[in-house]
């Protein structure tokens, strides 16, 4: 029954975030270099949506990216990498599909719940389904993980993994799993990287609802500004809290993506041998820098120690101005990439 | 974002386990990856999401003790869930969940329903029937 033990000669890398590193990771196993941030680019992963219907936990859904398994989909699609999914209704068959992949020296990317995850702090432990890590051995009852967003790799019993994998919520993780099956090492990444891109700004500056891309941001200051009056200022500042989480919690790189793509505009830079998209990025840095703003006096304001005459109008103007200038940012860039 | 103002504010969020990356700017101008131990305005609103919990928790334990709640709805608080996501977990349908968080209810169940609500929230039996101390 039990298997011989199995390690892939699997280099890991930390990454600011799950999917992106693991993509990263994964590329560079089966011989294809993409940076973190390339990765994120190739895959369009910007975005900006604040949807107050949606809700977690109570708290209205703010995100600074698009869904997640979509990054990892775009960049596959961009890049031509063929990949294996599979997610199952039975938990041994789960573990037996990943033990046969690992058997054949594959490293293996799953869906996981940080909720489950016993290696990673405690306060960072909520019921988060969509948390990728890859799976590159196993020792006894003991799977070797590389967890993108720690420093080095760690193991995890069988148990707690089976219990990750099967996590139920927003979405059921259902054990899902994937793996190439085929990498272009020599994959046109300059197409990939402009398509990444062009698609970034397109969505940024061009979808329809009024929540979505740059727009969203506008959206959400104006909502801003009445949420002493709707909610009271206790649950007013819970939502504000919110905000800071998922602008900077681990895996964002900081200030919601905007430096990682930053990252990537540079990189573009050299790659597509477009000097613009230099000055792209740091302009994009400026933009990041007042997210960072933004955030510094959400948290005065969290913690009872803003400063006179800050509330939460003050921080509706910030948002205000950081929508405007994401709106030309991505307008200017959709008109230079077409 | 330049490489020296990347925040180094410890809560001992991350225990000390790992440091998290941040993409900054170095003396070059060119971004690469700097480690962070955190930055205050994240750790504001970390204790804050766990403080709303910690609450929770303790309402569910001080109802517990006046015997208006069961065990059960302590355990799914320290849990982080509502009977909706227990209801997912355990097997149980969400209606029968939110019965059994009534004490007579709960002391009712039988031995396979209270292993399975065990099982979900990662507890022997004999736990999941008292309040820890």
């Amino acid at each position: 029954m039990s298997r011989k033990d199995v390690m892939v000669p699997f280099e890991h890398q930390q990454s600011a975030h799950c999917e992106t590193g693991v993509i990263s990771n994964l590329m560079r196993f089966h011989g294809l270099r993409v940076s973190e941030p390339m990765a994120f680019g190739i895959g369009s992963g910007l975005f900006y949506s604040h949807m107050p219907f949606l809700k977690m936990n109570g708290i209205p859904v703010t995100s600074y990216r698009i869904l997640p398994g979509h990054i990892f989909k775009r960049f596959s699609r961009n890049v031509g990498v063929k990949m294996e999914r599979a997610s199952f209704r039975d938990q041994d068959q789960a573990m037996r599909a990943l033990d046969d992949v690992l058997d054949q020296g594959l490293p293996v990317g799953m869906l996981t719940s940080v909720f489950y995850l016993p290696y990673l702090p405690k306060a960072f432990r909520f019921h988060f389904n969509a948390h990728n890590i890859v799976v590159f051995g196993r020792r006894g009852d003991e799977y070797l993980v590389s967890d993108p967003v720690m420093e080095a790799t760690t193991t995890i019993h069988r148990t707690a993994l089976v219990r990750a994998r099967f996590a139920k919520g927003t979405p059921n993780t259902n054990g899902r799993m994937y793996y190439p099956t085929k990498v272009p090492i020599d994959a046109d990444l300059k197409q990939a990287a402009a398509k990444g891109l062009r698609r970034v700004a397109r969505d940024m500056s061009n979808t329809p609802l009024p929540m979505f891309g740059s727009k969203g941001i506008t959206y959400l200051a104006h909502r801003l500004r009445n949420y002493e009056r709707r909610l009271g200022s206790r649950r007013a500042l819970l939502y504000v809290g919110n905000l800071i989480r998922m602008q900077e919690e681990i895996g964002t790189g900081g200030a919601g993506f905007r430096f990682m793509y930053a990252a990537f505009l540079q990189e573009a830079a050299s790659l597509l041998n477009r000097p613009e998209l230099r000055e792209k990025a740091m302009e994009m840095t400026a933009i990041g820098d007042q997210w960072r703003e933004f955030a510094f006096e959400a948290g005065r304001l969290v913690k009872g120690r803003a400063e006179a005459g800050s509330d939460l109008n003050t921080l509706a103007d910030r948002l205000q101005r950081i929508g405007e200038q994401e709106q030309r940012f991505f307008k200017e860039l959709a008109r230079t990439s077409r | 974002m330049k490489k020296e103002e990347v925040p180094q504010d410890d809560a001992n969020m991350l225990e000390g386990k790992f440091k998290v990356v941040k993409y900054a700017l170095n003396e070059d101008g060119e971004y690469e990856k700097v480690p962070s131990v955190g930055w205050e305005p994240e750790n504001v609103a970390l204790q804050q999401a766990w403080s709303v919990i910690n609450e929770q928790v303790a309402e569910a334990r001080r109802k517990v003790e006046a015997g208006q709640c069961s065990t059960l709805a302590y355990h799914m608080e320290v849990n982080m869930m509502d009977p909706a996501l227990l209801s997912k977990h355990a097997g149980v349908p969400a209606r029968s969940v939110k019965r059994h968080l009534e004490p007579a209810e709960f002391a009712a169940l039988d031995e396979r329903t209270l292993q399975r609500y065990a099982e979900a929230l990662q507890l022997t039996v004999a736990e999941l029937k008292q309040l820890p101390a």
